[in-house]
């Protein structure tokens, strides 16, 4: 069964290697994922290309362990007794300078792994689309090159938590065919750090103004933990034995052989090429000497010729 | 051979090494220079010892205790106590001692007078903070031991003045007083402790001194309660004021038999209006007390009847009495009037004669006196002297003598708040021919000097010689600009709000000026100065205009309090402008924007995150709407753990409409999670040049640098981590690194240190930072570098698409565009912890950088930025050793030579300054605590100029004598030549 959930999965995944390296090398997650693909496949595309997506970096426990679910908007399966339930995290935003309105909702399963710490998995969004007035607040917008805002509250379990997380960005750097819209999470266990809210594209100033041909959004989100620092290297003593350390630190490189030698080939080089051109003058004085009443050869023949009289002597 | 090519070798390695920055013995001092400071003086003690030379000993408000010579002012030792550890008190005991009470009189040490070695140390224990208080009584011993008495966290301790044992101990909190005096009558076994307990409740506690043991006590009380000041008036009389401050009470308790007896203070002074202030001078029979400006000085009868001895107009402060010859005793007083000071010594019973009194020219830059201490000697004609040590407002000190100002300490250097640098004038007329010739035979002297320092010719005296020449060199020191640009005024801020130009050649003041919207004023309590910014930095009129910087400060110790803002002329040292007190100052942005008048704009935000534009002129707001829409500002909240980004909106609404006043909206947040609590936030220097994006690594690939100037670096903790080392678990404890863009607010990097924990200080420039914390796994300190680099240029390797222009080198970069990053990391452990960390900054930034990191010894060490790579690793390709990538260590190695500050320290160090010199290899650095350093600084060597005692006569000479060889060679061949044509 779980064999040919793979297959299907690959089949459908198969640019995405390092995604699948994730699925693969943690069965778990592997199994849990093939859920998400039929429920939403466009959904997490964005992010498994990401180099940095790691759903699986263990959190450390936040102050909030209790997982009481308080979503104030719809289902919420408390009751479920296995660990993981669902948590609903409502998207608001804002045009300029208007009130927060509600805008779409992040849905994620929370994940309680045995030393208590909880972490979102599986999360999916489905995002309003824009009514006829704000449809025409966003022109306003695009027009006044101003800031599309939108925020979540800080803490899943709690909304809002100790404060709302606000991003912003340029109206005019979404429209493209239709908005196009990047999320990039930054989660600490049940905590929203920040969200990282973009067009997934560059958006240089000066920005144009563009309307999008069509009003519905294209949305990809990313969810993202902390790296784990690399630990300090501790093989001091293998290493460096008894070596001279600060001469270890800076051994000169290897070089060519022209760049070690040069200055011994340079002059090896001139004395040869001294010694070709002399073996050069040799045969032309004798060829001189032989033939002196030739009208071409001028005085520095017979200069030369005297010169090496005086040589040979 | 072999041999041969080791020497090579070795040479090779020696030439491309420029890790080992050193300087010869005789190099010290040539681009250096070192000043040492005390602080401003808290408490000074004299000391008159037969036998060598004067000496007074002080403490001050920089933790320093310091014995300085009479005569010069000269330091003769000097101790830095910790951050945390202020100096409560100070005294001599046995005369050979110096006695300090310090940690809120938890710590008692012992220095040796002559050479200030530490004789002994104790911990006094207590747990109830109160005053604390030093007693040495003379003649007081205890088998051949003079006691030493401490009151201090609610403990009267007796120490032992050889050893510093704790003798006995009486906890006196229990009973709730609060001792404000501790008595020893002249000759008596008996000391009194008195004191109040509660408001009104006057108490006296009498205990044999060589045992501890509780004599007497009696208590009594007043009804109308006491207010807290005290002046003890003899050993059996205190004055304190009453709780309205209406009513003088002089208690006597002769005996233990407490006696009260009121006066009101309107009976004694005219104009009671106002509260009056018993001031805590010790004087004998009498007390001062201020009421407005009046300083009134009350004798006391035997009887306790008050009676009022003189009312003194512009009195600024009193000394202590001083007893010299049998039973006189006498004290100064300091007026002020105009430019001048007078100084009036008094004998302490008889009021109507002066012993001395002097009046001496003052430098109004050095603002009005705020203490006297007071010293007597024999004059030749064996009557009494006097000397007065005089603290300024400006902290100097300065010591006067018959009239004369003997020597003065710029003190105020001690506490230097922020720095900016300022180019001097060009020189305008040239260098005329004449001084050139003049100074030609010097010129050849010198060189010859040098030639024969070079051939190892010089005699002793010629090597001093040539060192005194290089040292006093009038080429560094000159007011004009010079070609390398290592000659600059550095602008520094002092705690006084005295602003002092320092020449970088000798470190000589060019100017100081005592600011006055940073004194103490009515409206004005408690003025703080904050940060110096360059104003004015003219280019274009740099021949007829003089630059400017501008100088920030708040009324008040709290950051809603109304800033102050003042223009200070480098050049002159005149105030230009000054505005407040005006809005509240949170945060200063200079914007990278200039008006016609090369005026840089800046930005002030207040507290009620308004932002507010400078300078106000209309040209200005026209610069600025232009390029409104790309400002962006960021605050950082640390108490509650968010950063939030703005973005400039309307003008504000305020009761009165200033346009240059706008409103900030919120762009983006990040909150923090309670587990973490931010603790250092870095960015990048505003000014530094960055010369190449790419980076060309081993295989001919290039990497590109992503080169961003909103870049934030934040460091956190857990909320349990925030404290020193050791009180925390590695397991509860860890620290995280982030990087953010701050107009987008974009998270680019994210990184835990697990068991790890601060203080963090870290550096960014370029791509990089570097960041110091302390590993509790590894029980040491770690440093770690991150490093940053943009994919999105990366796939611009093909030469064809350069040249078919395919690229995308050349199109903008925004911060609304997805970056795509990718950061490399790495840890190394570190010695030393750190106070500061800088890094070196050059004008076109091509030289290689060297991080500056001060030590806790007080010290700067260049650690060559080669070693912080995240590239290094274990083997490197023959490539990447090519490239000069160091074969990775798990430590980073500390090298003696490479101690910047070399053999020097520059105590209780708190920053480091770079700036960049003319001269590309060259960088500038100035480095402050309670001392002063500076040095030149070039990370990769000085490749692209000659060393300053380059022997010019050497090449002179050696061409000359070529030349002669060449022609003389010449007319010997052709003789030669000749007689062989002849033979």
């Amino acid at each position: 069964m779980r064999a040919k959930n793979l297959c299907f999965f690959l089949s459908k995944l198969l640019l995405l290697c390092l995604c699948f390296y994730i699925l693969v090398s943690s069965p778990s997650l592997a199994f849990q994922s093939d859920e998400l693909l039929a429920d939403d496949e466009e959904f997490g595309l964005e992010g498994a290309r990401s180099p940095v997506l790691d759903l699986t970096v263990p959190i450390q426990p936040s102050p909030h362990t209790q997982p009481t679910i308080q979503t104030q908007t719809t289902r919420s399966r408390s009751l479920d007794p296995d660990p993981d339930s669902k948590v609903h995290l409502l998207l608001e935003h804002a045009f300029g300078d208007s009130d927060f309105s509600p805008a779409g909702t992040f849905t994620a399963r929370l994940k309680t792994s045995s030393h208590g710490g909880q972490t979102l998995t599986k999360l999916r969004f489905s995002r309003n689309s824009f009514t006829r007035t704000e449809e025409q607040e966003f022109k306003k917008l695009l027009e006044a090159d101003d800031f599309y805002t939108i925020r979540v509250p800080s803490n899943v379990l709690s909304p809002p938590g100790r404060d709302y997380i606000i991003s912003s960005v340029k109206a005019r750097c979404l429209p493209r065919n239709g908005l196009d819209e990047h999320f990039v999470i930054h989660m600490d266990g049940v905590n929203i750090l920040a969200v990282n809210y973009a067009s997934p594209r560059a958006c240089p100033y000066p920005r144009q103004l563009k309307l999008p041909a069509k009003w519905s959004f294209n949305s990809h989100t990313v969810l993202k933990n902390s790296e784990v620092a690399p630990r300090a290297p501790l093989f001091a003593e293998e290493i460096l034995g008894g070596e001279n350390v600060e001469f270890e630190g800076v051994k000169p490189p290897e070089r060519s052989l022209w760049a070690k030698y040069w200055m011994y080939l340079i002059p090896v080089g001139l004395i040869v090429m001294n010694a070709i051109t002399q073996a050069m003058n040799m045969p032309e004085e004798q060829a001189a000497g032989q033939s002196a009443s030739q009208p071409q050869q001028s005085m520095a023949a017979i200069q030369r010729g005297q010169g090496t009289a005086v040589r040979r002597r | 051979m072999a041999m041969a090519i080791r020497v090579f070798l070795l040479l090779l390695f020696l030439s491309y090494s420029n890790l080992a920055f050193s300087l010869y013995e005789d190099q010290v001092g040539l681009m250096d220079w070192h000043q040492q400071y005390i602080g401003k003086v808290k408490h000074a003690v004299f000391h008159t010892q037969k036998a060598g030379r004067k000496r007074v000993v002080v403490s001050t408000e920089e933790n320093v205790v310091a014995s300085l010579d009479l005569r010069r002012g000269e330091i003769f030792w000097r101790h830095v106590l910790g951050t945390n550890d202020a100096i409560d008190e100070i005294d001599i005991a046995l005369g050979k001692y110096v006695i300090t009470l310090s940690s809120e009189g938890s710590s008692l040490r012992a220095w040796n007078l002559p050479d200030g070695q530490m004789v002994w140390e104790s911990f006094l224990p207590g747990s109830n903070p109160s005053k604390s208080l030093l007693s040495v009584p003379t003649n007081l011993k205890v088998d051949k031991d003079s006691l030493i008495l401490i009151y201090s966290n609610g403990c009267l301790h007796a120490v032992s003045s050889i050893d510093g044992e704790i003798l006995w101990r009486k906890d006196l909190a229990t009973e709730g007083i609060e001792v404000q005096q501790l008595i020893h009558p002249l000759g008596s076994d008996v000391i009194y402790a008195v004191g109040f307990v509660g408001l009104s409740q006057f108490d006296v506690y009498q205990f044999n001194a060589k045992n501890g043991e509780l004599l007497k006590y009696n208590s009594a009380v007043f009804p109308t309660g006491f207010s807290r000041e005290i002046s003890l008036v003899s050993t059996d009389t205190l004055v304190a004021l009453d709780a309205s401050r209406s009513i003088l009470v002089s208690i006597s308790f002769r005996d233990g038999d407490i006696g009260f007896h009121q006066t009101h203070v309107s009976d004694l002074v005219q104009d009671s209006s106002v509260m009056a202030v018993i001031l805590p001078f010790k004087l004998t029979g009498m007390f001062a007390l201020k009421t407005n400006s009046i300083m009134v000085f009350i004798k006391v009868t035997d009887e306790g009847k008050l009676e009022v001895l003189d009312k003194i107009d512009h009195v600024k402060t009193v000394s202590d009495a001083l007893p010299f010859s049998e039973g006189q005793q006498a004290f100064a007083l300091v007026q002020q009037g105009g430019s001048k000071i007078h100084l009036t010594v008094k004998l302490g019973h008889d009021w109507s004669s002066d012993l001395l009194k002097e009046s001496i020219e003052m430098d109004s830059q050095r603002g009005l006196a705020h203490k006297v201490f007071i010293n007597n000697y024999i004059r030749t004609d064996r009557s009494h002297g006097f000397r007065a040590l005089i603290v300024m407002e400006d902290h100097s000190l300065l010591l006067i003598q018959q009239g004369e100002i003997v020597w003065n300490r710029e003190d105020g250097l001690a506490s230097v708040l922020d720095v900016t640098t300022s180019e001097l004038p060009v020189e305008k007329d040239g260098v005329s021919v004449a001084k050139v010739e003049h100074n030609l035979f010097e010129w050849l002297k010198g060189h010859m000097l040098k030639l024969k320092g070079t051939l190892m010719l010089a005699s002793p005296d010629d090597v001093a010689a040539i060192q005194r020449i290089r040292l006093k060199s009038s080429e560094k020191s000159k007011m004009t600009r010079d070609h390398n640009g290592f000659r600059k005024l550095l602008i520094v801020l002092t705690k006084a709000g005295k602003v002092f130009a320092l020449h970088t050649g000798d470190g000589r003041v060019v100017w100081s000026l005592l600011l006055h919207s940073l004194r103490k004023s009515e409206a004005c309590e408690y003025p703080t100065g904050l940060y110096v910014y360059q104003w004015q930095v003219p280019h274009h009129h740099a021949m007829d205009e003089n630059p400017s910087v501008l100088v920030v400060g708040r009324c008040g110790l709290s950051p809603n309090s109304p800033g102050v803002l003042s223009i200070v002329d480098t050049y002159t040292g005149k105030e230009l402008n000054s505005l407040g007190p005006v809005h509240s100052i949170v945060q200063v942005i200079p914007l990278p924007f200039t008006d016609s008048t090369e005026q840089r704009l800046h930005l002030l935000i207040d507290a009620d995150w308004h932002a507010h534009l400078y300078p106000r002129t209309p040209e200005a707001i026209g610069i600025f709407q232009h390029e409104f829409a790309n400002i962006y500002c960021y605050s950082v909240k640390a108490d509650k753990g968010i950063i939030k980004g703005h973005v400039l909106g309307k003008n504000c609404f305020l009761e009165v409409a200033d346009e240059y006043c706008f409103e900030t909206k919120d762009l983006w947040s990040i909150v923090f999670p309670e587990s973490e609590k931010i603790i250092a936030t870095v960015t990048r220097k505003l000014n530094e040049v960055v010369h190449t994006q790419a980076k060309v690594i081993a295989d001919q690939e290039v990497m590109y640098k992503y080169i961003s100037k909103n870049l934030l670096f934040v460091a956190t903790v857990t909320p349990k981590a925030i404290g020193a080392i050791g009180f925390v678990t590695p397991e509860e404890s860890w620290l995280v690194v982030y990087l953010i863009d701050t107009v987008t607010g974009r998270i680019l990097y994210r990184m835990t240190h697990h068991g790890s924990q601060g203080p963090v200080h870290a550096v960014f420039s370029e791509n990089w930072v570097v960041y110091h914390y302390f590993n509790l796994r590894a029980h040491r300190y770690e440093l770690s570098v991150i490093e940053i680099y943009d994919q999105s240029r990366a796939d611009n390797k093909d030469v064809w698409k350069l040249i078919l222009g395919n690229h995308n080198l050349t199109s903008p970069i925004s911060s609304y565009s997805r970056p795509e990053v990718i950061t490399k990391s790495q840890s190394y452990f570190f010695t030393h912890s750190v106070k500061a960390i800088a890094v070196t900054s050059t004008a076109k930034g091509i030289t290689s950088q060297q991080l500056l990191i001060g030590t806790i010894g007080d010290q700067v060490l260049a650690l060559d930025k080669r070693f912080l790579d995240p590239r290094r690793s274990i083997n490197p390709t023959q490539a990447e050793r090519e490239e000069g990538i160091i074969p990775l260590t798990d430590s980073l190695p500390i090298i003696p030579q490479s101690y910047v500050t070399h053999g020097l320290r520059v105590e209780g160090l708190r920053g480091i300054v770079t700036i960049p010199a003319k001269l590309e290899s060259t960088t500038l650095v100035f480095t402050y605590g309670v001392d002063l350093f500076f040095t030149r600084l070039a990370p990769s060597r000085t490749y692209d100029s000659l060393t300053e005692d380059f022997s010019y006569a050497l090449l002179l000479i050696t061409i000359v004598a070529l030349i002669v060889a060449i022609f003389v060679t010449w007319v010997l061949s052709e003789r030669k030549e000749l007689q062989d044509k002849w033979r």
